[in-house]
């Protein structure tokens, strides 16, 4: 399983997300922004936390305009798999590969800390390793992770299995206390909790594991 | 010519800096603010002379970047 971690100006959590992948089996290789092409038969694609390009008009707005990210939008057109946490999620919102925005937190904090989530989905290889309804705790990192969807929108993604996790309590605002939420085809995942930060006993948690094991699983099979 | 957008959030969305800053105008004693929305003034110099023109191209700067339309509004004004 190959994975291609895209990094930008202002990424920090690019290498966290590779190692995360390369324990879990799969082949990694970074990709610099200013690429404009994907390496081979690339499975999926992470887009990374950090402060890209400095958060500078809105997280994630620039380089979801920036040269690589033109192969991100077409390498998920042809139905492949893309990861973006945090940051990475924000990117993802503004290249309109996932619905909604994310607004700053609701008490104006940047919020670091570890949080419960409930698994809200194990219908998708980002997901296949827990259960639905299942607590799991992840460390958060942000100041814009609250996720503001129209109603429409929320009720279409409830009635498509869409939602990946929520917090279990009222974190930062988030429409129904959204964290994560799934593409139509459910091969594009954006979060802001970070499972790659939990991935090893030092981290003070091993919860990402799963999703970094089911994902290189169910696409070796694929 | 010179170009200014303005940047809003839509007003549905709530808006947690402007009710941070009506808050502190408040515990300053200034009385009766019964809301605050805060956005961003982006301003462009464009070599483009023909205010049509102008208008369309800063439009499509707006869709494309300048501005989220799932949440923000955009007005822009040119200097003429």
């Amino acid at each position: 399983m190959k994975a291609a971690v895209l990094v930008f100006p202002g990424s920090n959590c690019d290498r966290d997300m590779a190692v995360a992948f390369q324990r879990a089996g799969a082949q990694v290789s970074m990709v610099w922004h200013k690429d404009d092409h994907l390496p081979e038969d690339t499975d999926i694609v992470g887009v990374p936390g950090g402060f890209s390009f400095g958060d500078y008009l809105r997280c994630g707005a620039i380089a979801a305009r920036s040269p690589i990210s033109r192969s991100l939008v077409a390498h998920a057109g042809r139905g492949g798999y893309v990861l973006g946490i945090c940051n990475g999620f924000q990117v993802l919102t503004e290249t309109g590969l996932l619905p909604g925005a994310l607004m700053r937190n609701a008490d104006l904090k940047f919020l670091c800390k570890p949080i419960d989530l409930t698994v809200e989905t194990a219908d998708s290889a980002f997901t296949s390793g827990y259960v639905r309804g299942q607590r799991i705790t992840l460390p958060v990192a942000h100041h814009e992770g609250n996720y503001n969807i129209d109603p429409a929108t929320l009720t279409q993604l409830e009635a498509e299995d869409r939602v990946a996790f929520r917090y279990t309590d009222d974190l930062n605002g988030s429409t129904d206390r959204i964290a994560g939420v799934l593409s139509g085809n459910r091969r594009v995942l954006g979060m802001m909790p970070h499972p790659e930060r939990a991935v090893d006993a030092a981290h003070g948690g091993t919860d990402g594991v799963a999703m970094f094991r089911s994902l290189v699983e169910s696409l070796v099979a694929a | 010519m010179k170009v200014r957008v303005d940047v809003m959030l839509k007003s549905g969305v709530l808006d947690p800096q402007g009710e941070a800053v009506r808050h502190a105008l408040g515990s300053l004693g200034f009385e009766g603010v019964d809301g605050v929305r805060q956005g961003k003034v982006i301003e462009l110099d464009l070599a483009e002379t023909d205010p049509d023109k102008a208008r369309a191209s800063v439009t499509e700067m707006c869709e494309k970047l300048l501005a989220n339309t799932v949440i923000e509004s955009y007005s822009i004004s040119l200097d003429t």
